[in-house]
């Protein structure tokens, strides 16, 4: 053992790896027997756009402060990638091991970290294991050494892996053989020399790990979903599968065995789009979830939804633009595009979940806020949120009805003896709709994406569209009051606020507490959803200077914050950055200290 | 007084607004042809959707069935809408009215995705060959050496709408004539009986933009060169119409989903099975050869099943099912977060 004081509960591990080398069950193992010792945890899989062979990265935070976002730096390395070992040898902080495979014969060049041999093909050899899975297994030799090194319970990797595997007990013995062999090889032949440790504490009692496109899917099954159309693309899909999945289990009809919701795979995201539209316009709860690429497709429905007033939910799990850009990285890219999108005078609703809670959450209000408002309602999760695992308390149920909106029966029609579909009879700007099959001779009318007058009949008069426009614009600041409102923690600071939304609130938390430690207090408000309202307008009176962090390269959530308060656009700074990964509180703060100079 | 239907409506009740299209366009039969048919067939238009895309064709289900609702949508991409609206509620009859430029080019890759669904849907090309809204260019299906004020020579052959509708595997496909009105509304009577996606196209003649006697979507060329493929009397159910034994060969009864028949009397000897798809393909190109169309029902197969019926939903319309039915209740959600939860 080293002189050196222990560092408990509080670094990051880096396992570089092969793409396809089936390295994530060894590496979720790790962060769920981490998470299971009590140890706050986040995990982040920084992935190629490709099947098999390019390089992968997968890092496990431990943080016994809770912290979650990314580190900059590592201090554990697992170098099962040739390819990349001597850049992530070199990249791994003063201090910190590496674990890689022996007979590598790696040249240990830095003196100032400890280098871990270990003989993971003698070890694969000696497990009991079938020739075609020992490339595939040969991950589990460096839980196994981790588990060594790090001080993690083999018991809780067995847990791990028995999650896992959904209690299958063939690949739970073959991994956990291996597991073993290599941890007792490790403790035989290592002789400890870094600092790192996990230990046992209170962190993570009652709480869960769960991806968030699961978490996301979950909540649009609690919401009603009845309807989703959907084009497959990268970082979106896992969340229609596991919508189908859940669906599956949730909402099978037990008398006759059929579905009491329907999936259809679209030829297109423009095919996706428009079937959630004819499924809204019907009655129907209907969603779609895609990604930047999609949404661009799906530019022509959104205005269609926004003007002929349809209910729909968009999923946009964003991920690097402009173009096709980086399918497999993080980015807060699609703000503008979704706030804005369709041509014409046109804005959207806006969602910002910044954990699985709150996906869950917004997954079952988005659709009640579409129906509420009749329009199309955008939820932007991001890649980081969608893809990765995190810790969260249990999700709650939702706390009110299922809430249908302004929708007139045939009984209705009849005690009334009038309709006009975009008649504004409540002065919310939200009109009354019937749906297709209502049986009434009132009970029809003509949706149409062209001008149309307040009896949705067709109109190309100035007053008819002037009317409806101003109408529209009183529904979205109907829109305003029954979204989610800022979430705002207040330091006393009269000087510095932060605004940030979606993941990017693990940054700031973080960076918060390294710039107290400098002295530097800040208050903070995190956007939950567009447009925006008056806590957001107030907490911008309020601050001498406001940064706006963000993680896309425009800085666009600042921009929108000026041109909607441009009496006090100039106080608002942007602190964006874009790099295809999650934003860390290092950079948060630098940044800010920069701008603050 | 006047006569009505089995629901004690006139004919008038089945009309829409008056129609902003020009005097005479191809069209505006169409659209009189459909109120006809659900006049007869006494549709409870409540339960029907008209639906469209974007172009003089699309404009038209405003001007028929006022108590039915509509929605057009937008350039090409009235399929989708459809599937999402059939879909969601499966009482629904649903009639989409497309045009050439709507369906042979912007959104014939959605036509194709849609047929090949077999969404229940009766879709009607109103095909003149010319874009009248813009003032008259050439479409996808305008002829070969066609010529045209605006555009000049067209260089491209036609995409054959009905050619397309079979290759994905279509289960119905009918051609007919905007100038021939009995045939239209036998062909829509078939058509409002098919279970899953009824292609019907519809030589349309544009009188502004494309009838003179060179265009074979004229009236000129459709009178002089229309080829009926059979005589069609269609029969419905609530009516039944007991038919002496035909002799073999002049007549084929086609059955229709909902029981009802439509029966073929065949004018050509050398008699066309529609239920042969090969066959429809041979005739379709065998046509183009020749230069003439062919107008009746080409190709049908009463049993591929619709998209309602591969998705494996709920007879029950999916649209209006109530809250205990789509949200699952709290226990359901408390036991899944239990199987996550750390650490047991």
């Amino acid at each position: 053992m080293a002189e050196r004081e222990p560092i408990v509960n509080d670094f990051q591990i880096m396992i570089a790896t092969v793409n396809g080398s089936g390295s994530q069950t060894a590496n979720t193992a790790l962060l769920r027997a981490i998470f299971r010792m009590g140890v706050p945890v986040s995990g982040k899989n920084i992935f190629p756009s490709n099947i098999q062979g390019l390089p992968t990265w997968f890092t496990i935070r431990v943080s016994k402060d809770g912290y979650i976002a990314r580190l900059d730096e590592y201090q554990a390395l697992v170098a099962m990638n040739l390819q990349t070992a001597s850049e992530d040898i070199e990249k791994l902080a003063p201090g910190g091991f590496c674990v890689f495979p022996e007979e590598w014969k790696i040249r240990q060049e830095r003196d100032d970290i400890t280098y871990y041999p270990v003989p993971v093909e003698a070890l694969i050899d000696e497990a009991e294991v079938p020739s075609n899975l020992k490339s595939y297994i040969a991950n589990m030799a460096y839980v196994g050494a981790l588990a060594t090194i790090l001080n993690i319970d083999l018991d809780e990797i067995a847990f791990a892996l028995d999650f896992h595997f959904g209690g299958k007990a063939k690949p739970i013995n073959m991994n956990m053989g291996v597991v073993r062999a290599a941890y007792e090889w490790a403790q035989d032949n290592l002789a400890k020399s870094d600092p790192f440790a996990v230990q046992r504490m209170n962190g993570t009692e009652g709480m869960l790990l769960l991806d968030g496109n699961s978490a996301s899917a979950l909540g649009a099954v609690f919401g009603g979903v009845s309807f989703a159309a959907w084009y497959p693309i990268t970082p979106s899909t896992s969340l229609i599968d596991a919508l189908r999945e859940y669906l599956s289990d949730l909402r099978t009809d037990p008398n006759t065995g059929n579905a009491t919701y329907a999936v259809i795979q679209a030829e297109d995201e423009i095919g996706a789009a428009g079937m959630v539209v004819g499924a809204g316009w019907a009655g129907a709860r209907a969603m779609t979830s895609t990604s930047g690429p999609g949404l661009s497709l799906m530019t022509e429905f959104a205005g269609l939804a926004y003007y002929a007033e349809v209910p729909v939910v968009i999923w946009d799990v964003q991920r690097m633009g402009p173009s096709t850009g980086l399918p497999t990285r993080t980015s807060q890219g699609d703000v503008l595009m979704a706030y804005f999108m369709g041509h014409g005078d046109t804005k959207h609703v806006v969602l910002f979940p910044h954990n699985i809670d709150e996906a869950f959450e917004f997954g079952w209000m988005a659709f009640d806020l579409a129906e509420r408002l009749q329009t199309l309602v955008f939820v932007l999760s991001d890649l980081d949120l969608g893809m990765n695992l995190w810790m969260s308390k249990p999700f709650k149920y939702p706390d009110m009805p299922m809430d249908r909106g302004k929708v007139l029966t045939a009984e209705d029609l009849e005690r009334l003896g009038h309709f006009g579909r975009y008649e504004d009879v409540d002065g919310d700007g939200i009109p009354y709709r019937t749906l297709p099959g209502t049986d009434h001779p009132l009970g029809a009318y003509f949706a149409r994406g062209t001008g149309h007058n307040a009896q949705a009949v067709y109109s190309e008069r100035p007053d008819d569209w002037v009317e409806n426009m101003e109408r529209l614009n009183r529904k979205f600041e109907t829109a305003r009051t029954l979204i989610p409102k800022p979430v705002v923690d207040r330091a006393n600071s009269a000087e510095i606020g932060l605004i940030a939304y979606g993941t990017t609130d693990a940054c700031v938390i973080e960076g918060r507490d390294l710039l107290r430690e400098q002295g530097i207090e800040t208050d903070y408000l995190r956007v939950r959803a567009l447009p925006f309202e008056n806590t957001t307008r107030d907490f911008i009176a309020a601050h001498d200077r406001l940064y706006v962090v963000e993680n896309n390269t425009d800085g666009q959530m600042a921009k929108l914050l000026c041109m909607e308060f441009p009496d006090l656009a100039h106080r608002i700074r942007s602190l964006a950055h874009s790099d295809g990964l999650p934003l860390t509180a290092r950079w948060m703060s630098q940044g800010l200290l920069e701008q603050e100079q | 007084m006047g006569a009505v239907n089995l629901l004690g409506l006139k004919r008038n009740d089945y009309k829409g607004n008056p129609s902003s299209l020009c005097q005479g366009c191809g069209h505006n039969s169409i659209s009189s042809q459909i109120i006809a048919v659900a006049y007869d067939m006494s549709l409870d238009q409540h339960r029907i959707i008209k639906m469209s895309g974007i172009g003089c064709s699309s404009k038209s289900p405003a001007y028929f069935l006022g108590k039915a609702h509509g929605f057009n949508g937008l350039h090409g991409r009235m399929p989708a809408l459809a599937t999402g609206a059939t879909t969601v509620n499966t009482d629904l009859i649903a009639i989409g009215v497309s045009g050439d430029g709507d369906t042979g080019s912007i959104g014939l890759g959605q036509f194709k995705h849609m047929v090949r669904r077999n969404v229940p849907i009766v879709y009607i090309i109103e095909n003149n060959g010319v874009y009248g809204l813009t003032k008259g260019q050439f479409s996808a299906t305008a002829d070969y050496g066609q010529e045209l004020k605006y555009a000049g020579v067209n260089e491209l052959p036609p995409i054959d709408i009905c050619m397309e509708a079979l290759v994905d595997n279509a289960s119905f496909v009918a051609r007919s004539f905007a100038g021939d009105p009995t045939q239209v509304r036998e062909l829509l009577k078939a058509a409002l009986s098919h279970r899953g996606t009824a292609v019907l196209d519809i030589i349309s003649p544009c009188v502004t933009f494309n009838n003179h006697e060179a265009s074979t979507k004229s009236y000129p060329y459709g009178k002089a060169h229309e080829e009926p493929l059979q005589d069609i009397t269609y029969i419905p159910e609530y009516d039944p119409i007991i038919i002496e034994e035909m002799e073999p060969g002049q007549v084929q009864a086609v059955e229709m989903h909902d029981g009802s028949h439509v029966l073929l009397k065949k004018l050509d000897p050398t008699q066309h099975d529609p239920t042969d798809r090969l066959a429809a393909i041979r005739l379709l190109e065998e046509a183009r050869q020749e230069n003439q169309f062919i107008t009746g029902l080409i190709y049908v197969d009463r049993n591929r099943p619709s998209l309602a019926e591969t998705s494996h939903i709920i007879s029950d319309p999916l649209a209006h099912l109530a809250e205990e039915r789509l949200r699952p209740p709290k226990e359901a959600l408390d036991k899944l977060m239990a199987s996550l939860v750390c650490c047991d």
